[in-house]
This record gives structure tokens, sequence and C-alpha cells, in this order.
């Protein structure tokens, strides 16, 4: 890929989706004030809607497709906008599979074609929009060596344990752009959030299971399995060394938060390690307060650590 | 163990006698043990195709018995009755009894697509589970799962609105399978959640359960939606036979009475 992304991102439609507009709110405050600054722009995708989550392709998965190209349809035909910003891991995951589907498929075309005739709106085309994680934006839009010239207070002491997930990787052939070499993100071991941390002065630890499952898709319904799953992650990440793990994902995020406790009260398993968007990490050392970067509003209560390393 | 030979070494197929003599020798125990004969006479001859018509199932066909999917897979590691492999096995080969064994755990697959990622036909075995998990409901061999409850309260609040709101969700989640929203976890996360939040924070969180958000324009894409979804279902039934069970027992039930004299 030519490298004219720094210019590219500068200026991007932002798609928060509907995890971000409640339990995943801080994610949202974090991404839109860490935008601010380093200067990137964001620019709200007008009236959207949900791209269906890990719900509706087990309803009707071209339904979901059309959800996501309905998204992306708003961004290109509504907007102009060439380059769409999920932070959230579903939404991204969404919006690449239905590039890649509307890309190969005959009858997803179909089926969204006719959905998008009946409801009004242009259909979108393959290939019309690029859809990027905040990982990507921030990665590609400024860089390490760009974020290293503007930290203020370095992550120095801070152990991170990257927690990426399951739908930033998998599967792999909705990521065309990933696993080519040098510079690009790999999807058996990803490190965007790695290196921005790093960039930031923090001390990454191992940690075995960065794309390891939450259990995310079965929470509440099968919350047993979700709350096993979910303290192999904070079990792993104490071993490691960390002190804090850094999310990417809205779903992730709350799913360890919620599970941390409910191992806690239900199973008598008590984990202390703390867990944070990395988005609110690298608002930290951008020298935001830990209330811009939203610290009050997780479940999962910091203020001791940051205190600890003169972050808050 | 062979995967082939997996069904027929269960515990009640395992026959010993605690006391055996045959011809003067004493095989008591461990020396009479054999394996019960078992003849299966209960293939479904259309179960790869009824599989295959749900969306998700469409490539089981390509299975070549690998084993990656069992070998990645999340739920593997924490309940090794659930394997992916072994039910891709016998819904290929129609042994329809043999899955039924296992239908009230096919459903707990999480989706982490760490199957799909390691197939190396392009089986997509995500799909297939999800495939086999509406095929066991639609056939009436489950209850609707929790997780098909939870898909369904979803996918209505979005085809309705256009958007979610989580908490909307989760109230209807634990209403719908009859759980109380007091439960010890969820109070201290709540309690939790509050300690920092300012007060105009809680009042917009308040705010959202009165007026709900909505996507705008958005009849003519739930119409749309809904009539698509309809069709589907259609489709899915007629390709389990379904239709056709429904419609013998609708002329069963409007067939004029006859005496049996007549």
């Amino acid at each position: 890929m030519t490298d004219n992304r720094a210019e590219k991102y500068k200026k991007v439609a932002y798609y928060p989706g509907c995890a971000l507009e409640g339990s995943g709110h801080a994610y949202n405050r974090s991404t839109k004030e860490v935008g601010k600054a380093l200067g990137l722009e964001l620019e709200d995708v007008k009236n959207w809607n949900c791209c269906g989550a890990m719900e509706v392709k087990n309803v009707d998965p071209k339904v979901q497709t059309y959800l996501s190209s309905r998204v992306m349809s708003q961004a290109v035909n509504e907007m102009g906008h060439s380059v769409v910003m999920a932070p959230c891991n579903g939404c991204y995951h969404n919006l690449k599979k239905a590039e890649y589907d509307l890309k190969n498929d005959e009858a997803s075309r179909q089926v969204v074609n006719r959905i998008s005739s009946k409801a009004g709106h242009k259909t979108y085309q393959a290939g019309e929009i690029e859809t990027i994680h905040a990982l990507d934006w921030i990665k590609h839009g400024i860089g390490e060596e760009g974020l290293k010239s503007r930290v203020k207070r370095s992550l120095k002491g801070m152990k991170v344990a990257n927690y990426y997930g399951c739908m930033y990787t998998r599967p792999r052939h909705i990521f065309p752009e990933k696993d080519k070499g040098a510079g690009t993100e790999s999807t058996s071991k990803p490190h965007f959030m790695d290196d921005l941390l790093a960039a930031a002065g923090a001390d990454n630890v191992d940690f075995p299971l960065k794309t390891a499952c939450c259990g995310g898709a079965h929470t509440l319904s099968d919350s047993d399995m979700s709350t096993k799953l979910v303290l192999n992650i904070l079990k792993a990440a104490e071993a490691s060394g960390a002190n804090v793990i850094a999310t990417e994902c809205p779903t992730c995020h709350t799913g360890l938060e919620m599970h941390q406790i409910r191992a806690e009260k239900k199973f008598g398993v008590k984990t202390n390690v703390k867990i944070l968007y990395f988005t609110q990490l690298l608002g930290l050392a951008l020298g935001l307060t830990p209330r811009t970067v939203g610290v009050h509003e997780n479940v999962s209560d910091s203020f001791a650590l940051l205190k600890q390393q003169g972050l808050a | 163990m062979p995967i082939h030979e997996k069904h027929l070494i269960r515990p009640e197929n395992i026959k010993s006698h605690e006391k055996l003599v045959l011809d003067g020798i004493d095989v008591s125990g461990h020396w009479s043990t054999f394996i019960e004969t078992r003849v299966v006479k209960d293939y479904n001859e259309n179960l790869e195709v009824e599989i295959a018509a749900l969306p998700g199932g469409e490539n089981i066909h390509r299975c070549w018995q690998c084993g990656s999917c069992t070998n990645s897979c999340t739920v593997n590691a924490i309940n090794p009755d659930f394997n992916p492999r072994f039910w891709i096995y016998l819904i290929r080969l129609g042994m329809e009894e043999e899955l039924l064994r296992d239908k009230d755990i096919i459903w707990q697959c999480v989706s982490c697509n760490k199957c799909t990622y390691a197939c190396p036909r392009d089986v997509a075995p995500e799909g297939v589970m999800k495939a086999t998990a509406h095929w066991l409901e639609l056939k009436g061999h489950t209850k609707p799962s929790p997780s098909t409850i939870f898909d369904d309260v979803f996918t209505e609040q979005v085809v309705a609105t256009g958007v979610i709101e989580d908490g909307l969700v989760l109230r209807n989640f634990f209403k719908r399978t009859g759980q109380s929203l007091n439960q010890p976890w969820l109070v201290e996360m709540i309690k939790r959640m509050m300690a920092h939040l300012p007060v105009a924070m809680l009042m917009k969180m308040g705010l959202a359960t009165l007026v709900h958000p909505r996507t705008g324009n958005w009849g003519a894409a739930r119409d749309a939606i809904n009539e698509y979804v309809a069709e589907q279902d259609a489709h899915h039934r007629q390709a389990l036979g379904l239709e056709s069970l429904v419609e013998m027992a609708r002329q069963e039930a409007t067939k004029p009475f006859q005496h049996a004299a007549e």
C-alpha cells in the first residue's frame, strides 16, 4: 500500500456504533479527545444505524451485510468520504465482512441491492470506501515517531497487556491488507496497539492471550462460559506481570470488567489487574486528564494505579 | 481414539461380567470385556443437505476431517465434549441420533472464529455450528437456546429502530429468559459504575431509557428487512421438509370425520 495515509487519515468519517453510545462511552470520549490532541479530525457518519453486531448474522447473515453496507453508503453518498473509522472491533469487523461479501458474492450483492432500493437510498458498491480501525487511524495517521514527539507524560512503569480479541483479526480473509509483511498488521500476532503504547512509553508485557476470546457473544446468554474465558485472560495478564490490560473493543472491555466482578461474586476468584481502553492510555500520555479520557466512566477503578504512576 | 469409533465405545456399550467362566476358563472382570454390537438403522440421508440449506452451513461438504477446528476451538478447551470436527463427521454420515446426544451444547459456540481461521478447506465451521444449532431448534429437538433468544431480542430492536440501546437489550433479555435483574454481580457492577459518574451523565443514562435513540427515516428499511427475513424463513422450513409436515397435519385436521364402519 502506498503511503499517502498520513494525509488521507487526517479527516475521516467516524462510525462510533451503538456500544460507544452506551456501555463503551469512555472509548467514544477518549477516541475523540485523542483525535483532537493529535490533530486528526473526525466527522460523525450521518444518521447511522447498527452494523448488526454479533447477533443479526445469526438471524440472517445477509441482513447484517445490508446493515453494514448502509453505514458505508451514508459515509460515501451522504458525506463524500473515502475512509470510515470504527473503533469498535464488532463494527470494524462487520464493515470489513460486508466489503468482502459485496466484492465476492453475487447473492449478497442482490440482497443488499434489493433492501437498499426498497429503503430508498443508494446501494453501497464494494470499493467505494476504506474501513479502518482506530489503531490504523493513529498508527498511519500519526505514526510512532509523531506520537513520541507529542508525549507529555510517559507511560513508563505501566505494565500493559495488549488485548486485541477476536474480531480484529479473524477470519483472515476479510482483512486483505493484513499479513503483508513489514509495517502491516499481523493476524496471528497483532502488534499495532503494542507499537502505539510503546511509543507512548509503556512497558508492554509478553502476553500470550492477545487474540483469545472473552466469550463476548455469549456474555449474558452463557455467562459461566464467559466468566471462565475472561478469567483465563485476567489471570494470564497478571501472570505476565501486567498491572493493566489495554483494550480496543467495547464488547471485550465491558466483558472483562463485568466478568471480573462476576468471577469475584459468583466464584470467589479475585483479580486485581485494571482495564483501560488503549485510547485512554494514549490520552493520558498526551497530557489529558483522567476525566477528559473518561476513566471515571470505567467500572474497573484505575485511579489509584494512575496516581501511583504519576498519570493522575 | 479414532473419531469413527468414538460413538461405539461409550460406557453403555462396554460390557464385562464380574463372574464368567467360558469352557472352563475364568474370564471374570476385565477378561470378559467386549463392545456390544451396535446396528445403525437411523441414518438421515438428508442431514448434510438440510444443514447446508441453513445460513453458515453451505460449505460443510468441503470438510476432510483434519481436526483443525476442534484443535483451535475456544469452547473445546473448556468442555472436551464440544467437538465441531466430530459433529461435522456425524452430519456428513447422516447419523442424526448420535448428533442429538450433544444437542444441548452445540449452541455454545462463542463465534470467536478460531476454527474458520484455522480451517484449510474453508468450511467455516463457526457457520456450521450456528446452522446446526438452528437446525436443532427448527426441527424441534431443542427449545430456543439463551443465545437464540438474545439474538432475537437484539435483532428485533435493530430492525425496529435501526440501532440498539444496550441497557434495553439487557433488560429485555433477562425478562424473556425469566431471570431476575437482581443478581449480586450485576448489582455490584452497577454500584462500581456509578461510583465515579457525574450527575449529568447519570441523568443522560436515565433519559436514554425513556427516549430511545433511533435511526431517522428507518421505516422503509425496516419493512424491506422484515419482508426478506420472512421469505428466508419460509425457504429454510421448506429445505428441512417442515412445510410438508405442517401441510400434512393441516389436512389431517381438516379432513371430515369418517366412521370406521363406512
